[in-house]
């Protein structure tokens, strides 16, 4: 009966990070708390009134004191909040060679998806001491990504792309948990990820193979006749997608775009995932505003596509770019409703 | 002891004043049902409130224990996940909503105020009886919602969940609250135009109580912040049923949006909450260890900065939604700035015990309690506004844990005391000592055991709003359970005990414990219908003990 853990797993990099600031603040709490129950007791001890007539000395405050318990908190919490903001850095900045999975929240799922194209359902696999970034969003309500061993977490949000990433130092099996409430089986929102040796893991993917995403993506790119405007040359009626991702591209600010004139964004996933989904919100410089592209809503690209769409595009080298096929029909006669204003 | 005080010089002013025992006060000189629900007197609608939020407690904690129950096995066995999910969501509404934004203003702070400040009444009376008829009509609107099948958003109703995928009752529940806050804003209005307009002559701004100036800081709040949620529940509701894309990505809406607009309120509202109590304590502090205040402008300034901060530190419930990295280490910053002036006030009261004279009635029980749980529940903060541990302890029970710490260790012990200090002032009677100390005490026993074990689940990991969780985490839940069982016979002597000496209590004096600010030193126990005799005239400071058995001048008002 008394044998239950008090003291969670620590199984990635940065959980000795959190857990040593953690130490600090449980220590800081001790601290005053006992500072503050002790003169409590200790003041009850002495002072407890002795006579029903009893009138104590009038003290009015100390300028002193006041500054003091004023002072010392402040600094304490200076102290605090910029070991907080280190520990953080280490949460948000993902390794330049961490690996990618995409994950996809639902009502009440969790999907992955590999570069490789594996893919699972409430489950995870990793390797001991490589590191892995998560790009998560949400199909439907809000959601979030929790590996409590990993002392990481990320909400899931409909919309856009947020990240997380860890990099597990122990093998082991560890939980997954949905921690913003989703609805009806928000608890069953719930799965494991399996931390393995190099060698296993290699054997794991193997046995799950599948058409890459940049693959199945180049498929999506052609069927969905990006291509048609995407060519990749300097007269298509939309911009070159070679070597876009993480570039900064100058916004056309044309009558109505709701940009501001001189603006720029960076080509991350989310800029790439918008300008799929609502090809008018931020049009690059040198286009018309409202964009001739159709938007591609859930009907027509799912978010499981989405990535895969996305895994292509930023594998995209110069002169990649598949040939146009003149013979194809236009993205509007698939069914793609016109580009929304 | 409450015995022996009575008989000190003080109170026995109040056996020779002819309106005591037999006399005319505020309950007796009209006795019909309709003479309460039409009355203009503070005093009586801060009891009507009083009666309504009580009611609302017991559904609260009703709630609560369903939610025990069915965590003390990690199985969902007891109910479904739906009708689980609606109790807690009930739980959230009722007591954040109904219970413990209103709790001290509308009760403790209706009575008290004009006694305190030396008014007949407050401002606008009127508007003050609105307020409580607007309060039950949105309880009505709630309860409906309730009964007729419950809501499952969550307290919270995050978008775009509540917007477009619950088929729940989420517009009855908002259109109750969007109702509510009418009440909110109406006494927060009433309060700062009386304590701006009505004070007794010489009743300069730092002779006040520190209650009056814990009042006015949350009316603040009430005014400026209470209209922001009923714009954001109203748009909710546009979204839901209208289909205009507000917070719905789908709909072209963005649903961050949504916990920017809501915590903007909701934040600032916990200071609604604990604001007041903090107020009540430092007038049991100063009256159970008969000392003024030490450093009493600090602790008005304390106030007032509490209620200014509160405003700006909203995005730290956002911390893992996609915040800018860099939006989320100034609000991480700002949030430090709040417990500045938190702990400016705990140093304070320990700082006006020293060489005091403590007497240990259970008002002061109560505001010991208070101080050892809101130092708890303020200091398991410091994890969570520190960007580096807040990622993992993001909506797990450590997040339950800290707020019910805050929020219920400090806001609801807080109101305990304040109650069982006015009560004898509310109907000249005292409550029974003994019980009162036992509910204390079981209160802040029970509180500790329920509490305390879930800053160790969430630690290790616990999501809240579970219904099933992993079994290693039964035995903490149980000991959680377990200390809600002890939790809820505390509360439960009070509903019986107090009632009870509304009509069997011993009569209390005018000043039974010795206090030193006008409710106590200048009206009857209970009140006239219009509190004074003549108005008072205020000379000084509010807590001056040492002319206290100069009966002379302890009439004379210090």
């Amino acid at each position: 009966m008394w044998d239950f853990p008090i003291w969670p797993e620590s199984a990635s990099t940065v959980a000795p990070s959190v857990e040593a600031l953690y130490l600090f603040i449980v220590a800081l709490n001790i601290g005053i708390t006992a500072l503050v129950f002790g003169l409590l007791v200790l003041f009850s001890v002495l002072y407890y009134r002795r006579a029903d007539d009893q009138v104590p000395p009038q003290y009015h405050g100390s300028m002193l004191l006041e500054i003091g318990w004023t002072a010392i908190p402040t600094v304490i919490c200076l102290i605090v909040f910029a070991w907080g903001v280190k520990v953080y850095a280490e949460l948000v900045v993902p390794p330049a060679d961490a690996m990618d999975v995409y994950i996809v929240g639902r009502q009440w799922m969790w999907k992955a998806q590999y570069p490789g194209g594996q893919r699972e359902i409430n489950a995870l696999h990793a390797v001991v001491g490589k590191p892995v970034k998560l790009t998560i969003t949400s199909e439907d309500v809000l959601h979030s990504f929790s590996i409590p061993a990993f002392r990481v977490k990320s909400d899931a949000v409909p919309g856009r792309y947020t990240t997380l990433w860890f990099q597990p130092t122990q093998v082991g099996v560890y939980h997954i948990f949905c921690t913003e409430y989703c609805g009806t089986e928000h608890s069953r929102m719930i799965g494991k990820i399996t931390v393995m040796e190099e060698a296993d893991y290699q054997k794991w993917l193997s046995e799950k193979a599948e058409l890459g995403d940049a693959v199945q993506g180049r498929k999506l790119f052609a069927k969905l006749q990006c291509v048609t405007c995407h060519a990749g040359e300097s007269q298509a009626r939309a911009p070159s997608l070679e070597e876009i991702h993480m570039k900064r591209i100058p916004l056309s600010f044309d009558k109505g775009s709701p940009v501001a004139p001189g603006a720029t964004v960076l080509a991350d996933e989310n800029y790439l995932r918008e300008s799929i989904r609502y090809p008018s919100a931020k049009i690059a410089a040198g286009y018309q505003y409202p964009s001739i592209m159709p938007a591609y809503d859930e009907s027509l690209v799912s978010e499981d596509e989405m990535f895969q769409l996305i895994a292509y595009i930023k594998s995209l080298k110069k002169g990649q770019t598949p040939a146009r096929n003149e013979h194809t029909t236009t993205p509007t006669a698939l069914g793609a409703p016109a580009g929304r204003p | 002891m409450s015995t022996i005080i009575t008989s000190a010089p003080p109170a026995s002013a109040g056996s020779k004043d002819p309106g005591h025992g037999g006399g005319v006060d505020y309950l007796n000189h009209e006795t019909s049902i309709a003479s309460w629900l039409l009355t203009l007197d503070h005093k009586r609608i801060g009891i009507l409130y009083l009666v309504a939020m009580s009611a609302m407690f017991v559904l609260g904690g009703f709630y609560a224990s369903l939610i025990r129950a069915e965590l003390i096995t990690p199985k969902g066995d007891l109910m479904s996940s739906d009708f689980y999910n609606k109790s807690f969501t009930a739980h959230g509404v009722i007591m954040v909503f109904f219970v413990l934004i209103p709790l001290v203003p509308a009760s403790l702070g209706n009575f008290m105020l004009p006694l305190m400040i030396g008014a007949k009444d407050v401002a606008f009376p009127r508007l003050n009886l609105i307020s409580w008829y607007v309060y039950m009509i949105g309880a009505g609107f709630t309860l409906v919602a309730l009964i007729g099948g419950g809501v499952d958003s969550g307290w919270t109703f995050y978008t775009p969940l509540s917007t477009t995928y619950l088929n729940s009752n989420v517009l009855l529940t908002a259109t109750g609250l969007f109702i509510l806050g009418f009440s909110s804003i109406l006494t927060g209005l009433n309060f700062i135009v009386t304590i701006h307009r009505m004070r007794c002559p010489g009743m300069d701004w730092f002779r006040m109580p520190l209650f009056v100036w814990a009042l006015y800081a949350t009316s603040v709040i009430q005014l400026l912040g209470t209209p922001v949620i009923a714009i954001t529940l109203a748009l909710v509701g546009v979204e839901r049923l209208l289909g205009v894309g507000i917070f719905d990505p789908r709909l072209g809406g963005d649903p961050i949006l949504y916990q920017h607009l809501f915590w903007f309120y909701s934040h600032p509202a916990v200071y609604i909450m604990i604001l007041p109590p903090l107020g009540v304590t430092n007038e049991l502090i100063s009256t159970f260890s008969r000392k003024p205040i030490f450093g009493y402008s600090m602790m008005a300034g304390a106030s007032l900065a509490i209620a200014i901060f509160s405003f700006i530190v909203w995005a730290h419930h956002m911390f893992t939604s996609g915040l800018s990295p860099y939006a989320a280490m100034f609000f991480s910053l700002l949030t430090f700035s709040v417990a500045i002036p938190s702990g400016i006030k705990v140093f304070t009261w320990l700082a006006t015990l020293f060489r005091g004279s403590i007497s240990f009635d259970s008002p002061m029980l109560y505001a010991y309690g208070f101080i050892g749980l809101f130092t708890i529940g303020g200091m398991t903060g410091l994890f969570l506004s520190t960007l580096g541990t807040d990622i993992h302890f993001h909506d797990t029970y450590f997040v339950v844990a800290h707020f019910h710490y805050v929020m219920v260790g400090g806001a609801i012990v807080g109101f305990m005391g304040g109650l069982h200090f006015i009560w004898p002032k509310m109907f000249g009677r005292m409550y029974p000592e003994f019980p009162a100390r036992m509910s204390a005490i079981l209160i802040f026993v029970g509180f500790n055991l329920t509490f305390f074990p879930q800053f160790l689940v969430g630690y290790l990991g616990m999501p809240r709003r579970y219904h099933e969780y992993p079994d290693e985490f039964q035995v903490l839940n149980v000991f959680s359970s377990a200390g809600a069982t002890v939790l809820g016979v505390g509360y439960l002597l009070p509903l019986l005990y107090l009632p009870w000496s509304v009509f069997f209590g011993e009569k209390a004096g005018r000043n039974p414990w010795g206090a030193t600010t006008l409710d106590w030193t200048h009206t009857e126990s209970p009140p006239t219908p219009h509190n004074f005799e003549e108005t008072p005239v205020v000379t000084g400071e509010p807590y001056k003990y040492d002319t206290l058995f100069n009966k002379e001048s302890a009439l004379a008002g210090h």
